[in-house]
């Protein structure tokens, strides 16, 4: 490649000089807010939605310590019903939707596809701002006597004159839901025109696949949200009827709404843990990803029956028995596409060269719980057993081995395996791996003695309950203590990476990822120059000794 | 990666105005093809989007159509078929001279292109002008969404009592026949109020969007190389069309 080639790239502009470390390339608190750089922006959201996911936490291991023993703990069931729906809505629509894609996926999308930037720059920092409108809005209304009514505010209860603040968490929903669709478009033209020469989609690293599973859900689901919380908030102004009974309308109707953008927002959720599972086991492992191409379809066929099962979260609210039985089994049809990415993933370990990191453990983690997660919805997509286990613990427990066992993990485990990408440092390995190991404990014990309650019918969202389930609330809240303990030594590992860690050699992991053939962190246009790409993203037996070699270049073996 | 020739000859060529680089070209893309591909393409993302957020309109007319068809097509009667068969023939008219603002802006016509923009723009104001006497009359007469429904011109169904507020029924001489509406019907204007505000909340977008094209072209933005923008908000401006193409049966021409 020559300069030659490529005329227009490596052009400077105003905005600083595109061949510095894009951390360096500007300063000043003005270089933050109005940043274009989709690197910077991830780095933004990433702050955001850490601290989302911290005030989620702390409302979690609140509610937690409220169950720690029968009757009253520490607050009355009132404040009970506000700290779940507070920990549902925060972690949901605050956290967990734009972790991955927003902080991790803009970080990185670029930089994989070899493009300076995302298609529209300008619309991806107006969906940053747009993200803290709508948790402003959030925020007033849990300052304002905050919302009782569960992260789903369920009509007629949510549109009831005397919940005052619900129109103001919706209405952040709502904006919220712009942000989401705005990254979604963003990756989804990135993907199909910014690919570099050389990057074709048979060649596109499976991060990638996933992302643009992902946009494909958030840019069709998140309207069907739009307009829900839209009537939903029309309902209160003008007394519109669509979801009330007494107007001809029927509640039911907002279940169907909510679930077909919420059920596909399960798959904006997990889909991206798995995409980064995916790069994190290519890499740990040192070999060509197995079933590169059926992962990939996977992504997509995740994304497209997600859309068709919304109906099994309404089991027992009243559907014909024709309905419930279609949409169970297409329920189980989502068992497939996540098979296929679980069979991949352990057939890839088997004789692969495993690398126990940070990341890798994680990962591990990720495989091993979702593998959970995902058999026990099995159980509550078979009509027979859910009207048994239908809003219970179990479906607590479910959906956190899903969510939390899964994109959770996923993220932090990416999260570790960027940081050098990001920060340009080391974190402290034996630190982070003591975190892993508390965190992987922690959750298991919150989470399994809640299996065990919701088997036994222990109903969900109760503020108070038997003698015989107060074992199980013991053993969950303790787990929830060890859990916390785990993240803060994460968090700690993480943030000190940033001021005291050693300094990263470009390709700490020794990985044949392309995010990795650029300078670690990146410079500001992410490349010197428009790279030409000649094999695929785990082609190790293709890569060169060069580029996979993981110290710093002037240690490098001279040939 | 690094190339130590190509780095050394950008630092000394340090702002605007490489060669080969047209002025419109944002940084991170390499041509002008590249950049008005993802543009275009992200229009047609955006308007998949519009879609579906109006699907969730036309599910609950659908739903609540097939519960009660002899109440939508009683309730229908209310609305003035004359004046929305008016407004789709304005809506029509417009993505025509749309189109042919686009037209003008690839042969590179300015003028022409501002004529068809300004036409355009007119024709949206007619639409909202004709919905604002269509909407104006039926607050009037108290057709209204849910429980304000029977309460002319929003009569107690606000602030704190208007919670309590029941729907009335209704009757109204409409067209030379009288139509005795039950207060169900609040059902049949919910729609009709959810659907054609919310287009209409789309037309006045489409409006301001349209104005901003124009005033681009008529400053010298575009050229035969470049008219993303007239391209793009003719786009939307079809998409505002095709909506209310379907909205007009659905809601004037219930049978």
């Amino acid at each position: 490649m020559s300069a030659v080639d490529v005329p227009v790239t490596g052009h400077a502009n105003d905005h600083g000089d595109p061949h510095v470390n894009y951390l360096k390339a500007k300063s000043g608190i003005g270089s933050w807010l109005y940043t274009l750089d989709h690197k910077r922006i991830g780095i933004l959201y990433l702050a955001m939605v850490s601290l989302a996911f911290l005030a989620g936490g702390i409302f979690a291991l609140l509610l937690r310590f409220e169950l720690f023993t029968r009757g009253k703990t520490i607050v009355d069931a009132e404040t009970y019903n506000r700290f779940f729906t507070l920990h549902g809505a925060i972690m949901v629509f605050l956290f967990i939707i734009p972790s991955v894609p927003a902080a991790l996926g803009n970080f990185c999308l670029p930089i994989m596809l070899g493009a300076k930037d995302v298609a529209f720059p300008r619309l991806n920092m107006w969906s940053f701002y747009i993200y803290l409108i709508g948790a402003g809005i959030s925020l007033y209304s849990i300052i304002n006597g905050a919302v009782d009514t569960g992260w789903t505010f369920y009509t007629p209860y949510s549109a009831s004159p005397t919940k005052n603040y619900v129109w103001a968490m919706t209405f952040g929903v709502f904006v919220l839901g712009f942000s989401s669709i705005l990254t979604g478009l963003n990756f989804l033209v990135t993907t199909h025109t910014m690919r570099a020469p050389g990057v074709t989609w048979r060649r596109l690293p499976l991060f990638v696949w996933g992302m643009y599973a992902t946009a494909i859900i958030q840019v069709l689901a998140t309207p069907v949200l739009a307009i829900t919380v839209l009537l939903l908030g029309m309902e209160r102004v003008f007394g519109l009827g669509v979801f009330d009974p007494r107007l001809g309308g029927d509640p039911v109707l907002f279940q169907h709404f909510f679930w077909f953008y919420s059920h596909p927002a399960v798959y904006i959720m997990i889909v991206p843990g798995m995409a980064i599972v995916s790069e994190i086991i290519a890499t740990f492992t040192r070999r060509a990803i197995v079933g590169y191409f059926a992962i990939a379809m996977s992504s997509l066929s995740l994304a497209l029956l997600g859309f068709l099962v919304w109906g099994h979260h309404m089991f027992t609210a009243g559907m014909s028995e024709f309905s419930t039985m279609l949409f169970s089994a297409l329920t189980f049809l989502v068992a497939i596409p996540s098979g296929v990415k679980v069979f991949n993933w352990t057939t890839t370990l088997y004789k692969g060269d495993v690398w126990l990191t940070t990341p890798m453990l994680y990962a591990l983690s990720f495989i091993f719980l979702f593998s959970i997660g995902g058999l026990t919805g099995l159980f509550l997509g078979s009509l027979s057993v859910d009207i048994h286990l239908h809003d219970t613990y179990y479906v607590v427990a479910h959906f956190h081995y899903v969510m939390m066992g899964g994109t959770v993990m996923g993220f932090i485990g990416g999260l570790f395996y960027w940081w050098p990408k990001i920060t340009g440092k080391l974190y402290n390995e034996s630190i982070a791996k003591v975190g892993w190991f508390l965190v992987f404990v922690g959750f298991n014990v919150t989470f399994i003695s809640q299996f065990i309650m919701g088997s036994r019918g222990m109903p969900r969202r109760y503020y108070d309950y038997l003698p015989q389930f107060e074992p199980f609330h013991k053993a969950s809240t303790i787990g929830s203590w060890i859990l916390g303990l785990g993240m803060l030594i994460e968090a700690y590992a993480l943030l000190s990476a940033v001021f005291s860690g050693k300094k990263s050699p470009p390709n700490p992991w020794g990985s044949a990822g392309y995010e990795w053939n650029t300078a670690t962190p990146p410079v500001l246009a992410n490349f010197v120059e428009t790279p030409v790409i000649t094999r695929g993203p785990y082609d190790y037996h293709l890569a060169t000794p060069e580029e996979l070699f993981d110290g710093f270049p002037e240690d490098a073996p001279k040939k | 990666m690094s190339n130590a020739t190509t780095t050394a000859d950008d630092a000394t060529d340090a702002g605007h105005g490489h060669h080969a680089h047209p002025s419109f070209l944002q940084h991170h893309f390499d041509t002008p093809a590249q950049q008005y591909d993802a543009a275009k393409l992200g229009m047609w993302v955006f308007i998949a989007t519009e879609i579906l957020m109006f699907g969730g309109l036309f599910v609950a007319y659908l739903i609540y159509h097939a519960l009660e068809p002899a109440l939508f097509k009683l309730a229908h009667h209310a609305l003035d078929k004359k004046l929305g068969a008016l407004n789709t023939v304005v809506l029509l008219f417009s993505s025509l001279t749309a189109a042919l603002a686009v037209r003008g802006a690839q042969r590179g016509k300015r003028n022409e292109t501002s004529m068809w923009l300004v036409i355009t723009i007119a024709c949206a104001a007619i639409f909202l002008v004709v919905k604002y006497f269509e909407y104006s009359h039926k607050i009037h007469l108290g057709l209204l969404p849910g429980r304000c429904f029977g309460h002319p011109g929003f009569d107690k169904c606000f602030g704190e009592a208007g919670a309590a507020t029941t729907p009335l029924a209704l009757s109204v001489t409409e067209h030379g026949t009288l139509l005795q509406l039950p207060t169900r019907a609040n059902m049949f204007f919910a729609l009709y109020f959810m659907m054609t505000g919310l287009h209409g909340v789309h037309v006045i977008v489409g409006m301001s969007l349209l104005t901003w094209v124009l005033i681009k072209n008529i400053k010298g933005h575009f050229s035969p190389e470049y008219f993303t923008h007239v391209d793009l908000g003719a786009l939307y401006w079809h998409l505002v069309d095709l909506v209310w193409i379907y909205l007009f049966p659905l809601l004037y021409l219930v049978s």
